[in-house]
C-alpha cells in the first residue's frame, strides 16, 4: 500500500530542518521560467511518476537546464519520514529495510508514535568534482580518527532516496561516477563495497542530467537508462528574450520580493502535482493507447521494451496532470519525442534530427 | 567620467577603456561576473590589477588562484594536517570561500581545466560553495568575481567558454601603454551605493539590448543580462539612476561586441552612419520616459537632419551601431557568415600532463610516496597502513605525566611513509586528422565520403576516445574546417556545407596539418594524419604554380612529418593508383593505400583498422 503523504503536505506549513546543508540562497521559480514548455512538462512528470526513470535536458548555455532544476526543489511536496533514520525512509512503505541497525526504522516499523516528521522532498545537487566516497558513501572518518571503530557514513545517494538527484554536466562527470549512478538509479539500491564495509540501502531517486552535446555526447548505453530527454534552446522569439532578462533582472535586485511575487503560480504548480499523484493509480489505459505505443516504437525502430513502458508512464502521468482519467492518443503523441528521442539507435550519416524521425513516424501512424 | 565613444574606425584607446572596466568591475563584482584579461605578464598588467584593487572595498579579499589547484583547494576540503592533530575531520575552506563578498584571480586562465572552469563556474551562479568532499558536507557562502588572466597567444588559446560566457568583459591589453590612473577611488564606492537604490530596469532598455543582441547573434540570455547589468552599473558610475541611451552603448560595446558571433543586420535602413549616431547620441541625450512605448523612444537625436530618413532612431539601433564599431576585424565585412567560434570546447589543457593524470580518470588503488599539491591523498588506505603500528609507536614516545598532543593515548600516529596517494589511470586519447583534397573535379564526392567516415569514427569515439579534425586544401591554402572535437552535434553543423574546386596546394595541407598535430600532441593526445588526395600536386608553398615545386614542396613537408615522426595514412583516390602518392607515404614514414572507389565506410573501416593511434609507428611502411 502507497503511503499517503500528501494530506499533511498541504496542512503543513513551517520549514523542518533538512538533512542538506541549507541553502543560503532563495531559488529562481520554477513558474516563472519563459518558454521551455517541454523540460519544464518533462520535470513535472517525472515528479508524478518517479517510475519513469529521470530526465535528460540537452541544450545550449544559458536555456535554463539548472535554473529549472533547482527551482523545481522549491516546488516539491513535502514527504513524511521517519525521524533520525539517515535514508529518511518512508514510514510505512520500507522502513526498516534500510539498513540492518536502523534504530528509528525498527521503531517506526513497529508501531511507536512521534517518530514520523516532514521533509522537504530532497532534491540532491551533485557537484562536479565530488568524489566516489562522498556519493556512494563511505567509512565515517571521525569516527575511524576518534574510536578507532568502523561505521558507514551515507553519501550523497541516500540523501536522495526519495527524491531527485541533479547532475549538471553530466558529459564532464567522470565515466565510473556516470556508470554507477546509473546503476544504482535503475535498481534503487545503493550497494557499497569498499574500505572494508559492506552495507546496502535504497537508493530510490529520479536522475536528471544536463548537458550540452557540443561538449561531448553520452554514451548511449547511458542515455538510454534516463526515462525522457528533451531539448532546450535559448529562445530566439525577441519577446521572450526580453521577458527573460526582465524577470531575470527583476530576480536578482530583490529575490524576496520576486519569489513572494510568484509564490501563488508555485502553489499551483505544487498543487497540480499533488492531485496528479493521487489521480495516476485511477488512471484508466485503453487498449488503443497500448497498441499506439508499441507501434510507434516498431516504426522508430527503438530497441527494447523500455521504449513502451516509458512511452505509457509518460502518457499516463501526462493525463493525470492534464485532470483526465484516461490515458488518450493524443497524449502518446505528445510525450512520443520526449519519451523516445534518445533511445532511437544512430544513423551518423541521416541529416535530420531524431526528433524529426519520430515526428514524421507519428504523422505516418496516426495521421498528420 | 563618461566616456566619448569610439567615432567609427578610430583606434579605440585602449588603456582607458581598460580603466573604465576595472572601475565598473570594482562597483559590482558579483553582479558582472568578472572580466578576463588578455595579454602576457607585465607592468600594464600589473597596473591595471593595481588600479582595480583600488575600486574594491578596502576590506574585500582578493585571492590569486594558481592554474594547478587542487580542488580541495579551490573549493574546500579536508585539512588533513589539523584532522589528525584534533582527531576529528577539520574541514578547510577553499580559495572560492574565502574570497567571498571579494575577487578571485585565475593565473594563466587559458589553460584552466574544463571540469576546473565548470566548478568555478557552477559556484559563481549559485554564489555559494557546495562540497562533497572526503567525508565532508559542506556550504560555504561565495560571493566572488572572478578576473581571469589570459595569457593565449593562438587564438584558440582562451579560457573555457563555460568561464567566459560568464564573464561581463573581455579585454586585451596586449601592446597596450599604460597611461595615467584616472583616480577614482571615490565614484566607485559612491556608485555601488547608486546601484543599490536604481529601480528595476525599464522595458525600452531590456527591449534595446535584447533586440541587439539578437541582430549580433549573441544567443545565451547570460550576455544580455550582462549587458543589462554593465549599463546599470555604468549609469550608477555616473551618479545616475536610470540607464540613459550612452549607458547602452557602452554595455554593447564592452559586453556584446566580444560576444558577436555576426555582423548585425539591420533590419530595412542599410548604412545609416552609425558615427554619426553615436557621436551625437550622448551628450545631450536627456533620459527617455521609461512608461514611453519601446517602439517609438526615440532618443532626441533623431532631430539631427542629417538622418531624416526615418523619423525615429530607435534605441536598439544605437546599441546595434556601438556593437558595429566595436566588432572584430573578421566579423566586420558583414557578409561572412557566422563562425561561432565561442562554443570551441576547452583545449587549454597543457604540458601538466602528468600532474593531471595524478588527479583524473579511474582510480586504480595507492600507493606508497611523498604527498606532492595535486597529489590526492588516499586517507583510509594511509589509516590503514599506519594502524598496526600505533602501539609501537606509542610505546616510543613513552608514558608521560602530562597529556600533551604528541602522547594523548587515542592520537593515531600517522607517519609520512604511512603516507598513500591515489593513482589515477587517463585513457590515452588520439586525434584523427583528415586532410582532405577538395581540388578538382572529385572533390565532391571525396569530401562527402570524408564527411561520412569523420561522423562514423565520431558515433564511435566515446569508445576509441578519438578526436576528430578536417583539414581542406583547395584554390591556394589549406584550412582547417574543423577544429579538433569530439562531438558529432558540431562535426554535423560545420561539415553541412562544403565546397571544393581549384588547385592542389598539397605542401600547404601538409604543413598545417602537422602544425595542428604537434598542437594536438602538446596537449596529451596522440594525432595521427589520414591524407585523402590524389597526390596531383600542382600548387608549391605560398601558391606558387608548377607540378616540380608543387612536389618537391610537397616531399620537403612530407620529410618534416616523418621527422615529427606522427603516424600517417595516405589514401590515393586517384582512379588509376600513381607512384606519386607512395613517395609521398614513404616520405612520411607511413602506410599507403589506394582507395580508388572512395565510400565512406571503406575509409572508415582503414582508420579504424589502425587501431589506436600510439600503434600506428609500428606500421610504417607496411604497404
Amino acid at each position: 500500500m502507497r503511503p499517503e503523504p500528501i494530506a499533511v503536505l498541504v496542512s503543513s506549513a513551517a520549514p523542518l530542518p533538512s538533512p542538506a546543508p541549507a541553502r543560503t540562497r532563495l531559488a529562481y521559480p520554477f513558474s516563472a521560467l519563459v518558454g521551455q514548455d517541454e523540460m519544464k512538462r518533462a520535470l513535472l512528470i517525472a515528479a508524478v511518476d518517479p517510475s519513469i526513470g529521470g530526465v535528460m535536458v540537452f541544450g545550449d548555455r544559458g536555456a535554463g537546464k539548472s535554473t529549472a532544476v533547482r527551482g523545481l526543489a522549491a516546488l516539491l511536496p513535502r514527504l513524511s519520514a521517519v525521524k533520525g533514520c539517515a535514508f529518511h525512509c518512508d514510514p510505512v512503505a520500507d522502513a526498516g529495510r534500510c539498513a540492518e541497525d536502523c534504530a528509528p526504522c525498527a521503531q517506526a516499523f513497529g508501531g511507536a508514535q512521534g517518530v514520523v516528521e516532514l521533509i522537504d522532498t530532497p532534491v540532491v545537487d551533485l557537484p562536479l568534482g565530488a568524489t566516489e566516497d562522498r556519493v556512494v558513501g563511505a567509512l565515517d572518518l571521525e569516527h575511524a580518527l576518534t574510536r578507532g571503530e568502523k561505521r558507514f557514513e551515507p553519501g550523497l545517494l541516500a540523501r536522495a532516496h526519495r527524491g531527485f538527484l541533479y547532475i549538471d554536466e553530466v558529459n564532464l562527470l567522470e565515466d565510473h561516477l556516470v556508470d554507477l549512478l546509473l546503476d544504482v538509479a535503475a535498481s534503487g539500491e545503493n550497494l557499497v563495497e569498499r574500505e572494508g564495509l559492506s552495507v546496502r540501502h535504497p537508493a530510490r531517486f529520479v536522475l536528471i542530467g544536463s548537458g550540452n552535446p557540443e561538449e561531448g555526447e553520452l554514451r548511449p548505453q547511458l542515455l538510454d537508462r534516463f526515462g525522457l530527454s528533451v531539448e532546450v534552446r535559448t529562445p530566439d522569439v525577441l519577446a521572450d528574450r526580453i521577458e527573460v532578462v526582465r524577470r531575470r533582472d527583476a530576480f536578482d535586485r530583490d529575490r524576496a520580493a520576486f519569489t513572494a511575487a510568484w509564490a501563488p503560480a508555485e502553489a499551483a504548480i505544487r498543487e497540480q502535482i499533488v492531485a496528479a499523484r493521487e489521480r495516476l493509480g485511477q488512471i484508466e489505459t485503453p487498449d488503443e493507447v497500448l497498441e499506439a505505443g508499441s507501434r510507434l516504437c516498431m516504426a522508430v525502430g527503438a530497441d527494447g521494451l523500455r521504449g513502451e513502458l516509458t512511452i505509457l508512464r509518460t502518457a499516463r502521468a501526462a493525463a493525470a496532470l492534464k485532470g483526465a482519467t484516461q490515458v488518450s492518443v493524443a497524449d502518446v503523441r505528445e510525450i512520443a519525442p520526449m519519451a523516445l528521442r534518445h533511445r532511437l539507435r544512430r544513423n551518423p550519416l541521416d541529416e535530420g534530427g531524431s526528433t524529426a524521425r519520430i515526428e514524421r513516424a507519428v504523422n505516418e501512424l496516426f495521421g498528420g | 567620467m563618461t566616456k566619448s565613444p569610439p567615432d567609427g574606425q578610430a583606434e579605440v584607446d585602449v588603456w582607458s577603456e581598460a580603466c573604465l572596466v576595472a572601475a565598473l568591475v570594482a562597483v559590482d563584482p558579483v553582479g558582472l561576473g568578472g572580466v578576463s584579461l588578455r595579454g602576457g605578464a607585465g607592468p600594464v598588467r600589473d597596473q591595471w590589477l593595481a588600479q582595480f584593487r583600488e575600486g574594491l572595498p578596502s576590506n574585500a579579499p582578493v585571492r590569486r588562484a594558481p592554474l594547478n589547484i587542487a580542488d580541495d583547494r579551490l573549493l574546500g576540503g579536508l585539512d588533513l594536517a589539523a584532522s589528525l592533530t584534533a582527531g576529528r575531520a577539520v574541514a578547510q575552506r577553499g580559495v572560492l570561500a574565502d574570497c567571498d563578498g571579494g575577487v578571485v584571480v585565475l593565473a594563466m586562465a587559458e589553460r584552466i581545466e574544463t571540469g576546473t572552469a565548470g566548478r568555478i563556474a557552477a559556484v559563481m551562479d549559485q554564489a555559494e560553495v557546495r562540497v562533497e568532499r572526503e567525508g565532508l558536507t559542506q556550504c560555504w557562502p561565495a560571493r566572488v568575481g572572478v578576473v581571469a588572466l589570459d595569457e593565449g597567444i593562438e587564438p584558440d588559446e582562451r579560457p573555457p567558454a563555460a568561464l567566459l560566457e560568464r564573464l561581463a568583459f573581455r579585454i586585451d591589453l596586449a601592446g597596450v601603454r599604460p597611461g595615467a590612473a584616472p583616480g577614482w577611488a571615490q565614484d566607485v564606492a559612491d556608485a555601488r551605493s547608486t546601484l543599490e537604490a536604481q529601480s528595476l530596469a525599464p522595458d525600452w532598455v531590456i527591449e534595446a539590448l535584447c533586440t541587439a543582441a539578437m541582430k549580433c547573434g549573441v544567443m545565451s540570455p547570460r550576455g544580455t543580462l550582462l549587458a543589462l547589468r554593465a549599463a546599470a552599473v555604468h549609469a550608477a558610475l555616473n551618479g545616475r539612476l536610470d540607464i540613459e541611451v550612452d549607458d547602452l552603448a557602452v554595455a554593447a560595446r564592452l559586453v556584446l561586441a566580444p560576444r558577436a558571433t555576426q555582423a548585425p543586420q539591420f533590419d530595412s535602413a542599410p548604412e545609416q552612419g552609425p558615427d554619426s549616431d553615436q557621436s551625437n547620441a550622448p551628450e545631450d541625450a536627456a533620459p527617455p520616459e521609461a512608461d514611453l512605448d519601446a517602439a517609438d523612444a526615440s532618443p532626441p537625436e533623431a532631430e539631427n537632419p542629417e538622418q531624416d530618413r526615418s523619423d525615429a532612431v530607435p534605441p536598439s539601433d544605437i546599441v546595434v551601431a556601438a556593437v558595429q564599431a566595436a566588432l572584430p576585424q573578421d566579423l566586420q565585412g558583414g557578409g561572412l557568415p557566422a563562425v561561432a567560434p565561442r562554443s570551441a570546447p576547452s583545449r587549454a589543457r597543457g604540458e601538466g600532463a602528468g600532474v593531471v593524470s595524478a588527479r583524473r580518470g579511474r582510480p586504480t588503488g595507492s600507493r606508497p610516496g611523498v604527498l606532492r599539491p595535486g597529489d590526492r591523498l588516499d586517507l583510509p588506505q594511509t589509516l590503514r597502513t599506519a594502524a598496526p603500528w600505533q602501539r609501537l609507536r606509542r610505546q616510543a614516545v613513552g608514558p608521560t605525566q602530562t597529556l600533551t598532543a604528541a602522547n594523548d593515548p587515542t592520537r593515531i600516529r600517522v607517519r609520512p611513509e604511512d603516507f598513500r596517494i591515489r593513482r589515477f589511470i587517463q585513457p590515452s586519447e588520439s586525434t584523427t586528422i583528415f586532410v582532405v583534397d577538395a581540388s578538382g573535379s572529385t572533390a565532391l564526392t571525396r569530401l562527402g565520403e570524408t564527411k561520412g567516415a569523420v561522423e562514423l569514427l565520431l558515433a564511435k569515439a566515446y569508445v576509441t576516445r578519438t578526436r576528430v579534425a578536417l583539414i581542406a586544401f583547395s584554390g591556394r591554402d589549406a584550412e582547417v574546417l574543423l577544429a579538433p572535437t569530439r562531438s558529432l552535434t558540431r562535426a554535423k553543423r560545420q561539415l553541412s556545407d562544403l565546397a571544393g574546386g581549384g588547385g592542389t596546394p598539397l605542401a600547404s595541407a601538409i604543413d598545417a596539418a602537422l602544425a595542428l598535430a604537434v598542437s594536438e600532441r602538446s596537449k596529451d593526445r596522440a594525432p595521427r594524419l589520414v591524407f585523402l588526395t590524389d597526390g596531383r600536386a600542382n600548387l608549391g608553398r605560398g601558391g606558387a604554380p608548377g607540378r616540380p615545386i608543387a612536389e618537391r614542396d610537397a616531399l620537403e613537408a612530407a620529410a618534416q612529418v616523418r621527422n615529427a615522426s606522427i603516424a600517417s595514412i595516405f589514401i590515393d583516390t586517384s582512379p588509376r593508383p600513381q607512384p606519386n602518392g607512395d613517395r609521398y607515404a614513404r616520405a612520411m614514414g607511413g602506410l599507403y593505400a589506394p582507395l580508388p572507389y572512395i565510400d565512406a565506410g571503406a575509409v572508415f573501416g582503414l582508420v579504424d583498422s589502425l587501431g589506436p593511434a600510439r600503434g600506428l609507428g609500428g606500421l610504417r611502411g607496411a604497404a
